[in-house]
């Protein structure tokens, strides 16, 4: 066997550099920044009244400060922290909804978030014509979705209500066919927050199986968790996140094991 | 198997915005033509008569209109189709617009969870328009030729009339989703500019039966022109002039590029906006 020279590992490794990019997610200072009113100002003329004498008053506070986090190919990595400690907010900032304020991220390839499942459907058309619109919404075609289309009614189980509005489904098949919908594709990041409770016990396995399958083929997750089991045992890094900064970053125990002691 | 990346998002790539929308827009061409099927789908989804309704709404309104003011303004030849062909024009601006803006509010819960470009909602309102339009066509020709009126070859000129009509509306339609975002009182006011608008442009009258001295605010009214635009080949069976087209097509020009830079300039900062 012969082992390549240093410049033709350097090549080689270059070429690595470019089909597989080491970080799919890179959050480089990254910070957000919102700007509330300090009182809510509702009309055009309050506000040019306002504007005029110079008193429209913002309140402004970071909800991400300086966030420095870069996420493998195939990694899970997880986040802890209170409510309002800007986890969902970073969440955003990947998928591309908040432009950060400060700082740069790059996303390599597609993101598919399951932040509210079904959040785009319609409840006047039926399963089929959602699984569409909700296909188009991730920005799939029409033809993509119809190679798709038997997956996702089969993986559901919808069935024959496939053909029925949406607003006669139950709470947990609407649920079935947003999670089917968005995971019937090959994303490169999947973006879950706290929604891994959907379904009865059987749908909850198949969900799992099917992120299992989504790692193996080199899918990145972030999971937004307040269930620090699920977290310690799916997750390979985690971060804990306090008013938009990071106080803990690494292995899932020792990040759960920081974020108690500060509880306590 | 590698997986290839499909697209690659840097926050801090610094693309002009305008033009990176439109680039975004026309990637997510499907989606828009989802967003406009599910208008129309939605739309009668409910009602016994369904999408005829398209058609019965403005034949009703014409009706209603040309028999309260054929007294007044009845000498107009073929005083029916007057109306029905400046109606159209007339509903889908002010339909489009309003429907830029509502589903943008109605998008905006989306916008928070999901990427999409802004300037879909816009785009799919002008689509449904446009849709609706078409199908208004069926109601006009039955009253073109019950009342008389003859359908000329100069018809041919409508996709041009509609082409600049459709810019303008587009353009305003940006404009006030992006205020609306900020101020929702907006929403409401717009619904009275529309019905005062709706009267100060020579709709429902013929624009001879208004005075010399108030002729100058015809002329400051940009429907008029897009109105005229539109009724000159198929109501008056003539092709318009130069003189009337390009004033047309400069305003709709413009607004359609003011509202686009504006809407663009803003839409970052509509997901910070709860």
């Amino acid at each position: 066997m012969n082992f390549p020279t240093e410049s033709e590992a350097k090549s080689i490794m270059q070429e690595a550099q470019i089909i597989y990019p080491e970080h799919i997610i890179h959050l480089e200072d990254v910070s957000v920044r919102y700007r509330v009113p300090t009182e809510r100002i509702g009309t055009f003329k309050e506000y040019m009244i306002r504007r005029l004498k110079r008193q429209v008053q913002m309140r402004t506070f970071w909800a991400l400060k300086d966030i420095n986090i870069n996420v493998s190919r195939g990694e899970i990595f997880g986040f802890v922290g209170d409510n309002g400690a800007g986890k969902s907010t970073l969440l955003k900032v990947v998928a591309r909804v908040l432009r950060p304020t400060k700082g740069r991220v790059i996303v390599r390839g597609r993101v598919a978030p399951l932040l509210e499942l079904g959040a785009g459907f319609h409840p006047e058309l039926t399963g089929k014509e959602n699984i569409f619109l909700n296909g188009s919404l991730l920005g799939f075609s029409n033809r993509e979705m119809l190679d798709k289309y038997h997956q996702i009614v089969d993986f559901s189980e919808i069935g024959e209500f496939i053909n029925a509005p949406i607003r006669t489904y139950s709470s947990g098949m609407y649920a079935r066919l947003g999670f089917a919908v968005a995971t019937s594709s090959n994303p490169e990041v999947l973006i879950i927050d706290e929604i891994l409770g959907v379904g009865d016990e059987n749908f909850q396995k198949k969900c799992a199986v099917r992120i299992n399958d989504f790692c193996r083929r080199g899918t990145s997750i972030l999971l937004v968790s307040h269930s620090m089991d699920t977290i310690q045992s799916m997750c390979q890094r985690a971060a804990w996140l306090d008013h938009g900064i990071i106080k803990a970053i690494g292995e899932p125990a020792q990040v759960i094991r920081a974020y108690r002691e500060k509880e306590r | 198997m590698p997986m290839q990346p499909t697209s690659i998002y840097d926050s801090a790539q610094l693309v002009p915005h305008a033009l990176q929308e439109l680039k975004e827009a026309v990637r997510y061409r499907h989606l828009l033509y989802q967003l406009v099927r599910r208008d129309i789908l939605t739309r009668y989804k409910r009602s016994f008569l369904g999408v005829a309704w398209t058609m019965l709404s403005p034949l009703g309104m014409m009706l209603v209109l040309s028999f309260v003011f054929s007294n007044l303004f009845g000498a107009t030849r073929g005083f029916p189709a007057y109306i029905l062909s400046g109606l159209m024009a007339w509903n889908f601006f002010s339909q489009s617009t309003t429907g830029a803006m509502s589903s943008l509010v109605w998008g905006g819960g989306l916008l928070q969870r999901i990427y999409l470009p802004r300037a879909s909602f816009g785009l799919s309102a002008i689509g449904s328009g446009i849709i609706n339009l078409v199908l208004s066509f069926v109601p006009l020709v039955i009253v073109m030729v019950a009342t008389g009126t003859p359908i000329r070859i100069t018809a041919a000129f409508i996709p041009i009339s509609l082409l600049v009509l459709a810019c303008f509306t587009l353009g305003l339609g940006l404009a006030i989703s992006t205020l609306a975002v900020y101020f929702p009182d907006v929403a409401e006011m717009y619904q009275i500019i529309l019905t005062a608008w709706m009267y100060l442009t020579p709709i429902i009258y013929p624009e001879t039966v208004l005075p010399a001295k108030y002729q100058l605010f015809l002329h400051l009214n940009p429907m008029y022109y897009l109105v005229k635009l539109w009724r000159l080949p198929l109501y008056d069976g003539r092709w318009p002039t130069w003189g009337e087209f390009w004033p047309a097509a400069l305003i709709s020009i413009v607004m359609l590029l003011v509202g686009w830079f504006f809407f663009t300039s803003k839409s970052d900062e509509f997901s910070y906006r709860v």
